[in-house]
């Protein structure tokens, strides 16, 4: 074997061709593999129409103060809820190391932003949030049904608690409810899922 | 013990395929003739049990498919109309449906046969080891099939589970949108459900020869736990495989379908829940989402870890313990350190191991209610603290007690053989 590759020293000692002849094909094949499986996995991934469908437009004035509504967005629930002053008041006054998650949890702003009120609303009485809790996925009943002990939300599934800025303040749940992308088209007219774009001058600041 | 073939082809056509695809020799070695023990009791009979079931849910599967309609808008409407407007699709609907609880049912007694007797011990690891894939593959494919009507109970089902994978660390919430192909549960999730429940069963069906596969090389287990001796001593242990144990088998089959009829002409709807008669709603979760019974126990241990255990969190750790309970299951055969099989010689071990029936059990009570809710009224006696106690001891019996026993307990004498244990010919 070693004379006929060349390879002085005797086989095992050295490596020879052969060696890299076994290395380099067998290198090709399974990055060939790789090549060949990836589009079959990615296949699974959103399409580009489900991306497509990213926004939906809202008429907030339908909404009267201290109600609430429930739009679908892609395939989920968003919940818009008209805060009354109360509602907001006593969600700016919750100090920030009371929060079991202190990450505003806003799209709109970088990660690790202060999950203050008022960096998860752009105007104060409208609070809007994906509606999906951050536990396992159920929706959170609101007003009406059952605000919880923090006056917001109440997830039956297995008892999360979030308060009136849609912020977990006791039970399973890890994070707040995560708010979308958004911006007020008009003063009444909120575009929720925004793209890239409209999101440069959509009014959201750190504050 | 699968020794020398004893096949004589009968005619010249059987000599002529035996010699050129030899696979009557096989049928015949394998299920005619096939040497096996002859002390095997009605537990054993769940393997051809499970053979029925996995061909009547792939045959109603098929015929299911051919009717149902992978679309989120008519998904639900089109599982009605199989039950009312198709021919027999009433029939053929409750069979599929019934059949998977059934299958479940006989798996589990199947594995209970498997941890009482010590099928999973040396040389039949590998045996095991498949059965609990097989056993992975069905949960699989039971949960993408429960998903398929698009009830309430569907929908949220798959909404908790697929929200389980979110918990990983790092890459959980691109998994997540991975296996849903959208930001939800939806269209795009039902339509790989159903192409992924189609092709699953037939991978089962793959695995079970590979079961099969592997029981033949050592051969079955018995109640006794011996091995079958070596040489003509052996064929005093056994009997062939056919008539004995068909006949057997067939009895059993017959029995458990009679009961499986009961449930598919006169109970077709009583193992389902109200709420997947209601189509389902992505903006309006039930009050209560239960997974299907055969799934309690493990959503159980998933919600009794309810604290943060180091760097992990409870619900990172909840999925952990779950999945962690089925891959304890594959190095078992490597935690039980006693040389004895059966338990029926394990005077010790055997009450665990009926403390640990008893525990499955109960978890599958916790998973069903409540955690909040008391257990029998008594005030303060949480589910979640039942559930918490019988998680541990569902580890604490593979970690603790396995290992431990095979080493301190002394067994009872055994009989000399499977001969002597059912004859009483040969006296220790």
């Amino acid at each position: 074997m070693t004379e006929e590759n060349g390879a002085p020293g005797g086989h095992g000692q050295e490596p020879s061709r052969r060696d890299f002849i076994y290395i380099a094909a067998g290198g090709a094949a399974a990055v060939g593999g790789g090549l060949v499986a990836w589009p079959f996995i990615d296949q699974m991934n959103p399409a580009a129409d489900t991306l497509a469908l990213g926004s939906i437009r809202v008429d907030v004035s339908v909404v009267q103060v201290g109600s609430e509504i429930t739009v679908m967005w892609r395939g989920g629930p968003v919940f818009i809820r008209h805060r009354t002053d109360a509602e907001i008041a006593e969600a700016r006054e919750v100090a920030l190391n009371a929060l079991p998650d202190e990450d505003a949890r806003n799209d709109n702003l970088p990660a690790g932003t202060p999950g203050t009120d008022a960096n998860r609303v752009l105007r104060p009485e409208f609070l809007i949030v994906k509606g999906n809790c951050t536990h396992l996925g159920c929706v959170p009943l609101g007003l009406g049904a059952n605000t919880g002990d923090y006056d917001g939300w109440y997830c039956p599934c297995h008892g999360s608690h979030y308060d009136t800025s849609a912020r977990i303040r006791r039970g399973p749940a890890p994070e707040n409810l995560p708010v979308p992308d958004y911006y007020f088209e008009t003063e009444t007219t909120v575009k929720i899922g925004l793209s890239p774009e409209e999101a440069s001058n959509s009014g959201w600041a750190v504050s | 013990m699968s020794g020398p073939s004893t096949y004589k082809p009968g005619s010249g056509v059987e000599k002529w395929l035996d010699d050129r695809l030899p696979i009557i020799r096989l049928g015949y070695d394998s299920f005619v003739d096939f040497p096996t023990p002859r002390n095997l009791n009605y537990w054993w009979t769940f393997g051809g049990i499970l053979a029925v079931f996995l061909m009547i849910q792939i045959l109603s599967g098929i015929v299911l498919a051919m009717h149902y309609v992978a679309h989120e808008d008519y998904a639900f409407d089109s599982v009605q109309r199989i039950t009312r407007d198709v021919p027999f699709g009433w029939l053929i609907q409750s069979m599929h449906a019934n059949g998977a609880s059934f299958f479940f049912v006989a798996v589990y007694l199947h594995m209970f046969r498997g941890l009482y007797y010590g099928s999973y011990k040396a040389p039949r690891e590998i045996l095991w080891i498949l059965g609990v894939v097989i056993y992975l593959l069905m949960m699989a494919t039971g949960f993408m099939g429960y998903v398929l009507p698009w009830g309430q109970m569907s929908y949220w089902g798959a909404m908790v589970i697929t929200n389980l994978i979110g918990a990983l660390p790092f890459v959980g919430d691109a998994i997540r949108e991975w296996l849903w192909g959208g930001f939800s549960v939806g269209q795009a999730t039902l339509n790989r459900f159903f192409s992924l429940h189609y092709l699953l069963p037939f991978v089962i069906a793959a695995v079970v020869g590979l079961h099969i596969w592997a029981l033949h090389v050592p051969g079955n287990g018995n109640p006794v736990g011996l091995d079958v001796r070596k040489g003509d001593a052996g064929k005093k242990d056994t009997l062939p495989f056919h008539p004995y144990y068909t006949v057997k088998d067939g009895f059993a089959i017959i029995v458990y379908l009679m009961i499986f009829a009961v449930f598919v002409f006169f109970l077709p709807t009583v193992l389902g829940h109200a709420d997947n008669y209601i189509e389902a709603n992505p903006l309006s979760t039930p009050a209560h989402i239960v997974p299907e019974w055969y799934y309690l126990p493990f959503y159980a241990i998933l919600r009794a870890i309810t604290f943060d255990i180091g760097p992990i969190d409870a619900k990172l750790g909840g999925v952990l313990a779950m999945f962690g309970a089925i891959g304890i299951l594959f190095v078992l055969p490597w935690l039980d350190t006693s040389k004895v099989r059966s338990m029926r010689y394990r005077p010790l071990t055997r009450w665990f191991f009926i403390f640990f029936v008893v525990a499955a059990l109960g978890l599958g009570w916790c998973g069903a209610v409540n955690p909040d809710d008391y257990v029998m009224g008594i005030t303060g006696f949480k589910f979640l603290y039942l559930g918490q106690f019988l998680t541990f001891y569902y580890f604490a019996y593979f970690i603790v007690v396995l290992p431990v026993l095979g080493i301190i307990e002394k067994p009872k004498e055994r009989p000399a053989s499977i001969e002597a244990a059912v004859l009483g010919t040969d006296k220790a």
